[in-house]
């Protein structure tokens, strides 16, 4: 299921703006890849624009190749509609849909598209993916109860249990710890662990003991200044960013002696 | 002022063995109340000096109380609880100034309806009737016809030009529907009906009556109503739900549909009944375009029909022989129509509790 992500010359616009500029990465299939870098310098963009939510917001534009096994995201018949099946994503904050039941909420992929499904493989659904996320046990009594009356952890865990019930290939996470506390954070930490033997997880953090625990890879972007378009100072395996990185800055803002 | 104000953090230190928190001299629970009531007496004494008036009574009296409040507080308990008793008194004031018309309209609509809220009121039409009885079953059953055609118009294209202006519109043609529904929001009802009546004129020919004519007046009215509340609250629709449906491979269509609308049910709901609550009561453009009768007409699509406020406007007007019963049936023509408007507020709450999305705790 997991696929292989290459993302080469990538640049990222918001109107006129260029956001992010010049990103080239290779992400392996099963792993987890960690983003980090100094707030609006383009992570969280960059993340976006790998299953192209970046061109919701009006004005937004993408010049360059993300290529998934083969498939370019940008190329001229592909419908990001499709894309967005493909690879799932995680945000900063927990959205479940206010007007849902929490076992809705897992389903609502499959019910909004009007997937024709038999109650029996939608139960199944639900309980894979609520164990899939780690929230089995705790909502598996009420699972018509709405899903806004969960914790921030547990609503956390519904939106990802929630994005992996549409089985995608990617699942992209926005800082998707950094409005919950450390136990809640930890849970989903194993949970990331867990799902990367299924799915290739992209996650932007600015955490970084978290990127250090979770992720095989890391990638630290930086913005020479303001106005400047974002830059990937350096992609490497994650040992090596924190023990021994290549670059001057990586190794100045991973000991904190950077802005 | 400037001189004094430095004064007052020295005073608070200085008074030290009292801890932190100084503690404030306080006017009694009710002497505001006491003093302004006060103030309102001499007020009503000052304008018998020449010649007792209620206006002028209300105006000395509310200077006079305020004056009196502010005094007694700021010698008693300071400058700033004196301001925020001033502003207190006044605010109150405003409030109570802005019932009273609205206490004595739901007075006197009611001490001049209730005599003929009966039975007949609801059951009999005016057929054949020049005196005492009949009633207004044919206005009642006309009014909901109406509203309820204009309602079947105007929100269609009030939701969806809401939809369109939130969710898709952008630039230059989302400005211009903005604009013109905001100048549509102006219109005179007159004008409305006007329009009405020139457009059904040039198609069916001169002297064309219809009640269809009335719900194309109101939904002019109306529509632009619904746009605005509609759009509203499809802003309030918090755009990480719409993130959160795209991001699952949902198509925009079926996101609006689906996630937006649903979420914003309630408040949709709500802004429809009102809108509807607005028009219920629109005489003008039902004068031009229905007309009156005294049978009962339930087909919109054929001749005059009977409306409540036209109703109430003719029996006020033309009264025949027995003027006091026309007078009696057109104001329970208008407690009847004051009830449905307040049914409709009604309905609009229960839809807002019953479709608002749950929190679940």
């Amino acid at each position: 299921m997991a696929k292989r992500i290459d993302v080469s010359d990538l640049d990222i616009y918001y109107g006129n703006f260029k956001a992010v500029e010049g990103v080239n990465i290779s992400i392996e299939p099963r792993s987890i890849t960690a983003l980090i870098g100094p707030s609006g310098c383009g992570k969280s963009t960059f993340l976006r624009s790998l299953n192209r939510m970046h061109e919701v917001i009006p004005g937004a534009r993408v010049e360059g190749k993300v290529v998934i096994d083969g498939q370019d995201l940008y190329g001229a018949g592909v419908d990001p509609v499709d894309v967005r099946r493909q690879i799932g994503m995680v945000f900063q904050r927990p959205n479940p849909f206010p007007t849902m039941s929490i076992y809705d909420n897992v389903v609502a992929g499959v019910r909004l598209n009007s997937t024709k499904m038999k109650k029996s493989a939608m139960d199944d659904l639900v309980e894979r993916s609520l164990k899939g996320a780690n929230l089995w046990n705790e909502v598996k009594d009420r699972l018509n109860r709405p899903g806004s009356g969960l914790s921030g952890g547990q609503q956390q865990r519904l939106c990802i249990a929630r994005a992996i019930a549409v089985e995608p290939e990617v699942l992209l996470m926005d800082e998707p710890c950094s409005a919950l506390d450390p136990i809640s954070t930890l849970a989903i930490e194993d949970l990331m662990t867990e799902l990367k033997e299924r799915f290739t997880i992209v996650i932007v953090t600015h955490n970084m003991q978290q990127a250090a625990r979770v992720s095989t890879s890391t990638g630290f972007f930086n913005l020479n200044g303001v106005g400047q378009p974002g830059r990937l100072i350096e992609f490497n395996p994650t040992e090596k960013i924190f023990s021994n990185p290549e670059e001057k800055a990586t190794e100045d803002y991973i000991s904190g002696r950077f802005g | 002022m400037s001189t004094q104000t430095p004064l007052a953090p020295v005073g608070a230190t200085s008074s030290g063995n009292s801890g932190p928190v100084r503690e404030q001299r306080r006017l009694p629970r009710f002497a505001p109340l006491g003093l302004f009531l006060l103030g309102v007496a001499v007020g009503a004494g000052l304008s018998a000096l020449t010649g007792f008036s209620v206006a002028l009574t209300v105006i000395y009296g509310v200077v006079l109380g305020s004056l009196f409040v502010y005094l007694a507080s700021r010698s008693v308990e300071g400058r700033r609880k004196a301001s925020d008793r001033l502003v207190t008194t006044l605010v109150t004031t405003a409030f109570a100034i802005a019932m009273v018309p609205l206490l004595s309209l739901v007075y006197t609509v009611l001490d001049n309806g209730l005599p003929r809220l009966d039975g007949a009121f609801f059951t009999n039409s005016m057929y054949r009737v020049v005196g005492e009885g009949g009633g207004a079953y044919h206005a009642i059953l006309g009014t909901v016809i109406i509203t309820a055609l204009a309602t079947v118009i105007s929100v269609p294209i009030g939701l969806l030009t809401a939809v369109y202006l939130t969710e898709y519109g952008t630039g230059r043609l989302k400005k211009a529907i903005t604009f013109f529904v905001d100048v549509m929001t102006g219109i005179p009802s007159i004008v409305a009906g006007l329009f009405s009546y020139a457009l059904f004129t040039l198609i069916f020919g001169v002297s064309v009556r219809m009640g269809v004519m009335g719900a194309v007046a109101l939904s002019v009215l109306m529509i632009p109503v619904v746009v605005r509340s509609c759009e509203e609250v499809l802003k309030l629709v918090p755009n990480e739900l719409r993130e959160a449906a795209y991001a699952l491979g949902v198509p925009k269509w079926r996101t609006v549909v689906k996630v937006v609308l649903r979420t914003a049910i309630a408040g949709l709901g709500t802004g429809i009944t009102l809108s509807v609550a607005r028009v219920i009561g629109e005489t003008a453009p039902l004068l031009i375009t229905v007309g009156l009768i005294t049978g009962t007409n339930l087909n919109p699509f054929d001749g005059r029909m009977a409306t409540l406020p036209v109703f109430a406007y003719y029996q006020l007007t033309q009264p025949g022989t027995a003027t006091q019963a026309f007078l009696d049936r057109a104001w329970t023509a208008a407690l009847v129509l004051i009830i449905l408007v307040m049914a409709l507020n009604v309905v609009a709450r229960l839809i807002t509790r019953f479709f608002a999305p749950k929190t679940g705790r």
